[in-house]
């Protein structure tokens, strides 16, 4: 059983990684969106991503079916101790999708600004959203007996969350710019590589603070691993900016996608066994003993997995094979 | 407000809005499977205008049902917290599996669908539009298996104030599951072919779009025939199914009060909760007991055999029920007699016609909600049938002002989507298809 419930804790969090690699790169792609300056380079942006971004959000949507499966009671407790940050999530979410499909449909400037807007404000919201529930996650929540989240809305607020939810606004920001001068030619590919170096900047610092002071603050397992695998995501970071600097577009977008991996690992090295801790009681505190569901769930769960995961996998590579190469930039 | 109230209103509001597109999705999805095979095998470029306009129609259509099932899925954590505990062992497997295979499935062919067909081969493109179609119908699979747990539990055993799992392939197929699949997907059918056969019917009445009008509306004429049959012929069974698990909401449906043999089936009327009785009864004498098992003497529960607290909301279920079935004898008649009206060779010319079936365009969308609401209002006071009540249900820690806020954001941006869904729809209607012209330039 214990195994059992070790593998899902990694299940979940490799979809959490799947989702902050795939939808991180479209994520930035929205933030970037702002600082094209011709019209013709957003529609590049757009084209770039159009094809997958529901994809790519379709890993978010699994892990959060597969979060409430495996350990349901660690569903119910987050997702209605963060009611009111998850409502903005799904609105920013809401208006994105739509403002991908919808803005070059009527052929005036005012229904596509307003919608570039809206596709920048859907993907900046969530992306530091995001880093603010992992930052409440991993400092703890004031619990009940029963589960429930009792701290309230303005709690949640708290600085290390939002230096959390910063990280994570320019971790995405790196990642797309990455994915844009890889997608790109030219002078818009040259101010993306540009933006990548300096979104790099910011993150280091930022991840480096919040590392230390997660690890003298409230780690819950303080051992060497969450901080070695933090030390593992700034130096794929590094070699991402190197890369990046080289004109290597496609060796530092990997590197940067390492650079998730390593920072999403370091979150859940730093929580196990617990997903989420309770400051109030250590008692009441979810872990992965006392929140995941029966053996059984487990196990049909995992026969699941192993039979739809490698489908997925297969036509997610085939995608991307399609629609590989450049796009171009039009004068519009 | 109660919180209770808010947290189903927000339910109800969500899902409601959800539930327009899909249905479209599914019922165009599978059109445009056809639409694609024909082209394949006959390459009349008519078929070929017919695919590219309708998938134009889906696509936006997708997106907002994509939009609005986002927020479905972590609904059931964000409201019914204390719901999502009990039940987690077994109806979170469901979403899950919607999403590994069908979501993926279908958002990966989408895009070439839709963005793709210069990069692929025909027969990958033809593929694709089988995956979509296909993805879309597993994605209601699995949303319907969790549902139909929840109105007839099986495959489990409640220990410690949870359900937990003890048959997986009882849970999934419980005894309502298959009968609500094919309702489900059979009426989704309905919305899109008579989407297209409305549509259609509008363009030849303003004289649009010329041929390809006529075609299209011509090319409707089966599929909705045998949707509409397809439902109407599952409804009956799944009448049967509710009578043998759920016999709260039969006598609901029926306005049923006394339990009897030789039970009346009631063709209209008006139920009375305040007097117990239901006023205007116009019946046809033993015919509910006919319909469920084949006797008169099969004897049907009424409400009065069930404490009032444990009887559903009577006027809503009553009323979404019977409207949904007086709903399916008119798209029957639409569906026959414009294929009667299409062999006799007198379609494009009756403009009675033409107008009813434009009509009839927003009505099957009306049909799935009222179907919806009178099997989920029907299954109340429970959440999970005879096993968690819906006011134990919900998110103790969350304040209900902040659900009232969030009904308030909802209704806004819901709003929003709908006038932009709607008006594209229009847009790309006035657009029409492509020319033939453009399409055999392209070919040679
Ligand atoms: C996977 C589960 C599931 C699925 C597929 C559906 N529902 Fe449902 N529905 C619920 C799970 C649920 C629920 C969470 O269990 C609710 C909330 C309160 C309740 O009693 O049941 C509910 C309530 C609920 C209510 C309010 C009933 C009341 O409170 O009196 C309505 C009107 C609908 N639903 C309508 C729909 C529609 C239009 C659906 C079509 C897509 C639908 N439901 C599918
Ligand atoms: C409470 C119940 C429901 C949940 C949690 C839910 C969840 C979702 C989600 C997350 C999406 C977006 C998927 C994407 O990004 O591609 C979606 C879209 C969709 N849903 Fe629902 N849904 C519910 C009810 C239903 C029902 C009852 C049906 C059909 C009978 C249905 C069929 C579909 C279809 C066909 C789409 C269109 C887009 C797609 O599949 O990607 N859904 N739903
Ligand atoms: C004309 C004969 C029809 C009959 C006898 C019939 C029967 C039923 C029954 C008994 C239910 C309730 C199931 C429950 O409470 O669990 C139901 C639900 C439903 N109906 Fe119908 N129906 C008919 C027509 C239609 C039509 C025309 C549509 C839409 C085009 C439709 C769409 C639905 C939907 C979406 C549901 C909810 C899901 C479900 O429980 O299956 N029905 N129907």
């Amino acid at each position: 059983m214990l195994a059992l419930q070790i593998i899902w804790f990694l299940l979940v969090g490799i979809l959490i990684i799947g989702y902050a690699i795939l939808d991180g790169f479209d994520l930035g792609v929205g933030f970037w969106h702002l600082f094209a300056k011709k019209k013709g380079e957003r529609s590049a942006f757009i084209e770039s991503i159009e094809p997958f971004w529901d994809g790519n959000e379709v890993w978010l949507l699994t892990g959060g079916g597969a979060l409430f499966a495996a350990f349901p009671p660690v569903y119910a407790t987050v997702f209605s101790g963060f009611y009111l940050a998850l409502m903005l999530v799904l609105l920013g979410l809401i208006l994105r999708a739509v403002a991908i499909e919808f803005r070059n449909k009527v052929d005036s400037p005012g229904w596509t600004k307003a919608w570039d807007y809206a596709f920048a404000f859907g993907s900046i919201l969530p992306s530091i959203l995001f880093g603010v529930a992992i930052g409440n996650v991993l400092r703890g929540l004031e619990l009940n007996e029963i589960g429930d989240y009792t701290g309230g809305f303005f709690a949640l607020l708290n600085p290390f969350s939002l230096l959390c939810g910063l990280v994570g606004l320019a971790m995405f920001a790196m990642h797309g710019a990455l994915y844009l001068s890889m997608k790109l030619e030219g002078e818009i590919a040259a101010d993306a590589r540009r933006w990548a170096s300096r979104a790099w900047m910011v993150f280091v610092v930022l991840f480096m603070v919040a590392t230390i002071w997660g690890a003298l603050g409230f780690f819950y397992n303080i051992t060497a691993v969450p901080l070695v695998l933090a030390l593992f995501a700034v130096l794929a970071s590094v070699s991402s900016f190197v890369f990046n600097r080289a004109g290597r577009a496609v060796a530092a977008f990997v590197s940067s996608c390492e650079t998730i991996v390593f920072t999403m690992l370091a979150v859940a090295a730093a929580l196990f066994p617990y997903m989420v801790p309770c400051t109030n009681n250590p008692d009441w505190s979810l872990t992965i003993n006392n929140s995941s569901s029966s053996q059984l769930t487990l196990t049909s769960m995992l026969v699941i997995a192993l039979i739809g995961m490698p489908i997925v996998l297969a036509y997610t590579v085939f995608i991307h094979r399609v629609f590989k190469g450049k796009v171009e930039v039009r004068e519009e | 407000m109660d919180a209770v109230l808010l947290a189903r209103i927000q339910f109800a509001l969500t899902i409601g809005f959800h539930y327009i597109f899909p249905p479209l999705t599914i019922g165009l999805g599978w059109m445009l499977f056809v639409y694609h095979t024909l082209y394949r095998k006959t390459q009349s470029p008519v078929y070929r205008q017919l695919a590219h306009f309708w998938t134009k129609m889906f696509a936006i259509n997708f997106v907002v049902g994509v939009a609005t099932g986002i927020t479905m899925e972590f609904q059931f954590g964000t409201n019914w917290a204390a719901y999502s505990r009990f039940v987690g062992d077994i109806f979170g497997a469901p979403l899950a599996a919607e999403g590994v295979f069908a979501f993926f499935l279908e958002s990966s062919f989408l895009g070439i669908l839709v963005y793709g067909e210069k990069k692929v081969s025909k027969t990958v493109y033809w593929i694709s539009s089988l995956m979509v179609a296909l993805g879309a119908t597993l994605s209601a699979f699995w949303i319907v298996v969790a549902n139909s747990w929840q109105q007839t539990p099986a495959g489990y055993e409640v220990v410690d104030g949870r359900a937990v799992l003890t048959n997986f392939a009882e849970a999934v197929f419980n005894p309502s599951t298959v009968v609500r699949y094919l309702h489900v997907v059979a009426a989704a059918l309905v919305v899109g072919t008579f989407f297209i056969l409305g549509v259609s019917a509008w363009m030849v009445l303003k004289k649009k779009h010329g041929d390809f009008a006529k075609q299209s509306l011509k090319s409707a004429f089966i599929p909705c025939m045998v949707a509409i049959v397809i439902v109407m012929g599952v409804g009956h069974p799944h009448a049967i199914q509710v009578a043998e698990t759920q016999p709260a909401k039969l006598a609901a449906f029926e306005g049923l009060w006394e339990t009897q043999t030789n039970a009346p089936a009631l063709l209209f009327g008006i139920p009375n909760a305040e007097e117990e009785r239901t006023d205007f009864a116009l019946e046809i004498p033993g015919g509910l007991s006919m319909l469920i098992d084949g006797t008169t003497t099969r004897e049907v529960q009424g409400l009065k055999d069930f404490a009032p607290e444990d009887r559903p909301p009577l006027g809503i279920t009553f009323f979404s029920f019977h409207s949904m079935v007086y709903l399916g004898v008119w798209f029957f008649l639409i569906a026959f007699g414009g294929f009667v009206l299409l062999k006799m060779g007198k379609l494009y010319e009756n403009r009675l016609y033409l107008m009813a079936a434009t009509l009839t365009v927003p009505l099957p969308f009306f049909a799935n909600e009222l179907g919806w609401i009178a099997a989920e209002v029907g299954r109340q006071p429970w959440v999970v049938y005879n096993e968690l009540r819906t006011s134990n249900a919900i998110s103790a820690s969350v304040p209900p002002g902040q659900v009232l806020a969030s009904i308030i954001m909802f209704t806004l941006i819901y709003a929003l989507l709908f006038g932009v869904w709607w008006f594209l729809l229009k847009r790309q209607f006035n657009k029409g298809p492509e020319s033939i012209e453009s399409i055999k330039g392209e070919v040679e």
